[in-house]
């Protein structure tokens, strides 16, 4: 029992990682129609920083600003110096662009900061006690997604600026008829999504960075976004905590070494009798 | 200055690729006019509203006035701000999001707050079935109700000039009939400019006060509604009726 409550909480801190992911992926996907694959390696140069930061401050939590800034400087950048001139060719062409962008950042932190792991210790010191089945990094990652998922729902729904982004985002031309500056909106979506995919990264990377550490994570991150629906935020949050916990279980009582397959299999599973994705709005979309 | 046009158009032309769209269009609109752009499938009519506001390029020596300002090859998206809105073919109603969203849209560019809620009551006023159903998705409406929101949206921004892209698109005759006697209502009580481009020329003419007709790109008649409705050879070649 001790066991289940323990795993189940495991699950749901690490769901609520891919849920951010996945969140990050939607938000882009809902504006640009884009998939972007580079999302874990702005993350990973956002996180790079931190360390960096950290290692010359001391302080953790200047580190964690600074991945924040970075990682929504690094979207904005992205969207425009790149995604832009290629938004109006086919999506194929922003998507491959992305991919490329992935391999390029990671290789550049590796040539800065080495391929060799760097410890890169969560906030929090690890206090085992067995009375408590949750740590304090699963409460931390539980409550900052939590916080970051409450803020942007909020943003979105109730704000004049979450109601141009909207806009934006599901027509750009009655927007843009609307007096929107859509371009803007676009910018300001890449840069809010790649901030969620740093904080990602800063819950995911403990305790050991290098390059590639946030590729599996990436994974769960995609399959959390397809579970829920590509197009649909709660889709996003709803298929990462459920693939968390999933996995957590999969992890738990069958082996850790299934975990990727366990991932794929429920994929597999849910596009085979859902393909839109779990929560998917049925709604065609007319433009 | 009270005879300075509220929209003028000098030699306006644009191009899809090669092909010409709009060819040298000249037209002018008084404040407080109704006037029709009338024109078989084809003609340029959504062209010429599109290159008005700016979601197609004019081509270089075109001129676009509004209120003696020049505004060609200004973005789309300050069109608003001029004084001019757009309802494009379809309404372009946003599905996704609920009725008010859409209709607050509409004002959101206005910095006076009081007054977009002011606008927001005489949009629902103007059109009462949307009160209820202002908290619904606009997906679940009907095509009726759908033109309600494209125009109702298009107020929100309290335009001086009014785009009107075939409003009776797939409507009812009922409602058409409706929604043009809303339009002239409207302009008698505030003034507004209305360019109204319609397919169904007999419905427009009933409520405009001239008309245009446009052939190929390029204006072949102009005249008041009532000369428009007795020429018959024009009726005939181009109306349809």
């Amino acid at each position: 029992m001790n066991q289940f409550i323990s795993l189940t909480f495991e699950g749901i801190a690490n769901g609520a990682i891919y849920a951010a992911l996945g969140l990050s992926l939607v938000i882009i996907y809902q504006a640009t129609r884009v998939v972007n694959f580079a999302q874990p390696a702005l993350a990973l140069m956002a996180v790079y920083l931190a360390y960096t930061v950290t290692q010359a401050t001391g302080s953790y939590w200047l580190g964690f600003a600074t991945a924040m800034a970075s990682g929504t400087l690094l979207g904005v950048v992205t969207e425009r110096l790149l995604v832009r001139p290629v938004q109006d060719k086919s999506p194929l062409n922003a998507i491959i662009l992305t991919l490329g962008l992935l391999m390029v950042l990671q290789g550049l932190a590796g040539m800065i900061w080495g391929n060799l792991q760097h410890s890169f210790p969560p906030p929090m010191s690890f206090r085992d006690l067995a009375a408590v089945p949750i740590s304090p990094e699963e409460i931390f990652a539980l409550a900052a997604v939590g916080v970051v998922a409450t803020v942007l729902f909020l943003l979105y729904r109730f704000t004049p600026l979450g109601l141009r982004m909207r806009a934006a985002a599901f027509h750009a031309e009655s927007a843009r008829l609307s007096g929107v500056r859509v371009g803007l909106m676009l910018t300001l979506g890449w840069g809010i999504a790649s901030a969620i995919g740093a904080l990602a990264g800063m819950l995911a990377v403990p305790p050991l960075l290098s390059p590639t550490v946030l590729d599996a994570v990436f994974v769960y991150g995609i399959a959390a976004a397809v579970l829920g629906g590509l197009d649909n935020p709660f889709g996003a949050l709803a298929g990462g905590l459920v693939l968390g916990v999933g996995l957590s279980y999969v992890s738990g009582y069958v082996g850790s070494e299934l975990t990727t397959l366990a991932a794929l299999a429920i994929l597999i599973a849910v596009l085979s009798l859902r393909p839109a994705g779990l929560f998917s709005r049925a709604t065609v979309r007319k433009v | 200055m009270s005879d300075t046009p509220i929209l003028q158009i000098e030699n306006l032309s644009t191009y899809y690729g090669a092909v010409q769209a709009l060819r040298s269009v000249s037209l002018t609109v008084q404040p407080g006019e109704i006037c029709a752009v009338l024109g078989a499938n084809g003609s340029g009519k959504t062209t010429l509203l599109r290159t008005i506001s700016g979601l197609q390029p004019a081509a270089p020596g075109s001129r676009i006035l509004v209120n003696g300002e020049d505004i060609t090859g200004a973005p789309a998206e300050s069109m608003v701000r001029r004084g001019l809105a757009h309802v494009p073919e379809g309404g372009g109603v946003i599905v996704d999001l609920t009725v008010e969203e859409n209709l607050r849209l509409g004002g959101l560019w206005r910095a006076d707050r009081r007054d977009r809620a002011q606008a927001l009551d005489e949009v629902y006023e103007l059109f009462p079935p949307l009160v209820e159903r202002r908290n619904q998705p606009a997906a679940s409406l009907s095509g009726g109700e759908r033109q309600m929101v494209a125009i109702g949206r298009a107020l929100m921004a309290r335009p001086a000039v009014l785009l009107l892209d075939e409003p009776s698109l797939g409507l009812a005759p009922l409602i058409t009939q409706q929604i043009m006697r809303l339009l002239h209502d409207l302009r008698d009580r505030t003034g507004l400019t209305v360019v109204l481009v319609e397919q169904n020329a007999a419905s427009a003419l009933s409520i405009t006060d001239h008309g245009f007709v446009l052939s190929q790109g390029a204006v072949v008649a102009r005249g008041s509604s009532a000369e428009l409705l007795a020429d018959d050879r024009m009726r005939h070649a181009y109306l349809g009726f």
